[in-house]
């Protein structure tokens, strides 16, 4: 009896003190989920959600303090692949923290621009280039369209424009909304005889 | 000639049409009164305009030089004027436009100076030639335009094999054909030089057997070259033979890997008319001005092979080949089964444009609706790289692009086969291309998100440094403050001291200076009364102004004054 509950007792210590030891030595410094989450997330900071930026929303998603559906910039791939991550349903964005838009970038009307450098000071990305009473202008492959740029601007000389698409970027559309110029019906060149035989 | 050839999974027996253009050889065309040259007809980075608007171009002269290793010059292709450097739309199939250079041809096709010829390539240096190659700016003819001189750079690895691919396994086009039969020589000195370049062991132009006058020209021509292990064989004629994994692998049953290089087998592999355009490059210095387009299709009278200089808009092409029909439905550029149709005839011939295909409405039967997929799998058995096109449909379709991905989508070649054989008319090879192009956004978006966090991240730090150092600058300037406190009035006292006996001794030194040059200041002498009153009047004033608030300062103030008018 009493070797048995010493025997336990000498187990207990051992396993304690090596999971013990275990803790400190292999301690994971930050939460490998928000990291996972984060590099889900567009990265365009710009607070729609209503957390400062990208990683403390994916901070406050870790904790369950927020819904995966706070990210308009992100869109319904954006929630699919935090709903396929945490094992959650997919749920529409939320219209509280804004709508679906195309991506944009932000341009500066150069005629009108005063240099208060407020934009500057908004920009989460350092994307807008100017100094104090001279003209700012933005760097357009490093804007993310956050729009926090925009309200900031006393003459309102900030437009969103989309993103303009050309052909290294352009995408094949998806078939069934292809026009009826289908070019599969091209194939029907080789059989050499009048229309209709199809392949 | 009885060479072991190996078998390409799948593939089809499809109509050549090929004799419709073949009838005349190789036609010169008229110099188009415009000549439109995209900066951008290669894989790669696109080239950087070195002209101006207004200025006037020699034919061969670079008017837009490359830009990075993997990228190709634009040549002016006529003498001329750049009368614009715009976006024109080009042959995509997008229909989207990209900068392009505009030039007026002014009629006299004026060459600027040609480089040197080289008749003895095997004096120069591989680097060299691939320097030459790379000046001439020549790139793969065959579709892909690859800049050659990368795929003529080895590197470390040993080349066993150079591969020239005449296969032009493609229904209607025939520019390969006639070049090899009517070039052969500039085919077979172009091999030479590149088979140098490469110090490639053995050598192999593969051919499909339908083409037996382009076999004949280029074993004549070899014949008469004493040139050790290099064969012209020729191969089944099966699409897609063309393609270059498929060539590879009836020729040498080598296999390259997915997501590998033919290099990585110790093959490397040209289109012959790249050959061609290697030898014009070292051999007559001349940079790639032209390539031979087949023009074909019900939708001409006329089907010819035409010589056209790049950059010649497809409908001066069109006007040498005779009336178009009434019913002509749309021009593709490419054969039928790999090519695209292009938006408008304003689009230029580029570098790979190897067929304009006219097709007429009867050609282009209306569209079939898609059924559904009812698994029979033909398409698995003439897929010529053994993918599962089944799968990819269903995942693309499903947009799960981890998945299609998984089923190596990125090697499939686009070929067609399988849309073409599909009982259901699924449009399979456009849901490839849908999901290839949504990959490579994604990728993008991915490579932008990841710029955008480092930017904010460098941002919030860059934030916070400021903060502290303001916060220790201010901390810097409260401690000094304290410090000045602690010393007390002592100090402030001791200050002043030595600034009243700086002045004093200044004021000292000025009067020596006076004194020693006999000056007197004429205004205090010889005054009247009347002034000497006023005076007195306005000291006195002062002094009752002054005298209740800074008594020190106001004696040192009358010391200096009195000492003054002494």
């Amino acid at each position: 009896m009493l070797s048995a509950i010493l025997a336990l007792a000498v187990l207990a210590v051992v396993f304690g003190l090596l999971l013990g030891f275990a803790a400190v030595r292999f301690k994971v410094e930050a939460d490998p989920v928000v990291d996972q989450i984060d590099a889900i997330l567009p990265q365009t900071q710009c607070g729609q959600c209503g957390y400062p930026g990208c990683r403390p929303y994916a901070e406050a998603i870790a904790s369950g303090e927020a819904d995966i559906n706070q990210c308009p910039p992100g869109g319904e791939a954006g929630v699919q692949a935090l709903a396929d991550l945490l094992g959650r349903d997919p749920k529409p964005i939320n219209p509280e923290h804004g709508e679906v838009k195309p991506k944009m970038v932000a341009v500066i009307d150069e005629q009108l621009c005063i240099g208060c450098t407020l934009c500057i000071q908004a920009c989460p990305v350092d994307a807008i280039l100017g100094a104090a009473k001279h003209m700012h202008t933005v760097i357009e492959v490093e804007c993310t369209g956050c729009e926090l740029c925009v309200p900031p601007c006393p003459v309102d000389c900030i437009a969103m424009v989309p993103v303009k698409t050309d052909i290294a970027t352009w995408k094949w559309p998806y078939p069934e909304s292809l026009p009826e110029n289908r070019p599969t019906s091209l194939a029907d060149l080789l059989t050499g005889s009048a229309a209709g035989s199809g392949a | 000639m009885s060479r072991k050839l190996w078998h390409f999974h799948g593939g089809l027996s499809l109509a050549g049409h090929k004799d419709e253009s073949m009838r005349k050889g190789v036609l010169p065309t008229r110099l188009p009164s415009h000549l439109i040259l995209p900066l951008q007809q290669h894989i790669g980075e696109p080239a950087e305009p070195v002209v101006a608007v207004g200025d006037h171009v020699l034919k061969g002269e670079v008017i837009a030089r490359a830009h990075g290793y993997v990228s190709a010059p634009v040549h002016a292709t006529s003498s001329g004027t750049v009368v614009a450097i715009e976006e024109r739309p080009v042959a995509h199939p997008s229909g989207l436009s990209a900068p392009c250079i505009v030039i007026e041809t002014d009629g006299r096709e004026k060459w600027r100076h040609r480089d040197t010829r080289i008749t003895d390539y095997t004096a120069l240096d591989p680097s060299e030639l691939r320097n030459r190659i790379r000046e001439a700016g020549v790139v793969g003819l065959g579709g892909a335009g690859f800049p050659a001189f990368i795929k003529l750079n080895p590197g470390t690895a040993r080349v066993k094999t150079l591969i020239l691919n005449g296969a032009e396994c493609e229904p209607y086009i025939t520019c390969d054909a006639v070049l090899m039969q009517e070039r052969p020589r500039e085919i077979v000195e172009g091999l030479l030089i590149m088979r140098h370049a490469l110090r490639a062991e053995t050598c192999l132009i593969g051919i499909e057997d339908n083409k037996p006058r382009a076999i004949e020209a280029l074993r004549n021509t070899l014949a008469e070259y004493d040139a050790e292990g290099v064969e012209v064989v020729a191969v089944p004629t099966r699409y897609p033979a063309g393609g270059e994994k498929q060539l590879i692998k009836v020729l040498t049953g080598e296999e390259v890997p997915s997501h590998g290089l033919p290099l990585h087998v110790g093959i490397v592999c040209h289109n012959v008319g790249t050959a061609a355009a290697v030898y014009r490059a070292i051999a007559v210095g001349e940079p790639l001005v032209s390539r031979i387009v087949t023009v074909t299709g019900r939708g001409i009278s006329h089907p010819r092979n035409l010589e056209v200089l790049i950059g010649t808009p497809i409908a001066d092409l069109l006007a040498e080949c005779g009336e178009t029909r009434g019913d002509l439905d749309r021009l593709i550029m490419g054969g039928p089964m790999m090519g695209f149709a292009l938006h408008t005839d304003e689009t230029p011939v580029v570098k790979t444009t190897n067929c304009i295909l006219a097709a007429t409405h009867e050609d282009v039967v209306p569209d079939q609706p898609a059924l559904p997929c009812i698994r029979c799998g033909e398409c698995t058995r003439v897929c010529p790289v053994s993918l599962l096109p089944q799968q990819l449909y269903w995942h693309a379709r499903a947009k799960d692009f981890d998945k299609v991905q998984d089923y190596n989508l990125f090697d499939c070649i686009e070929c067609g086969c399988c849309a073409y054989v599909c009982p259901s008319h699924l449009p399979l090879v456009q849901y490839y291309r849908f999901a290839k192009t949504e990959i490579w956004a994604k990728e993008r978006e991915k490579e932008r998100a990841d710029i955008a966090r480092r930017r904010h991240e460098f941002r919030l730090a860059r934030l916070e440094r400021e903060k502290a150092e303001r916060e220790a600058r201010h901390r810097q300037k409260r401690e000094a403050l304290a410090k000045d406190k602690n010393k007390g009035k002592g100090a402030d006292q001791a200050a002043d001291e030595s600034k009243k006996a700086a002045i004093k001794e200044a004021m000292e030194r000025a009067k020596a200076k006076r004194a020693a040059a006999g000056v007197t200041p004429k205004n205090t002498e010889n005054l009247s009364d009347e002034q000497r009153r006023q005076i007195a009047e306005a000291d006195a004033r002062r002094k009752a102004t002054k005298a209740p608030a800074e008594a020190s300062a106001e004696d040192s103030a009358g010391e200096a004054n009195n000492k003054e008018s002494e």
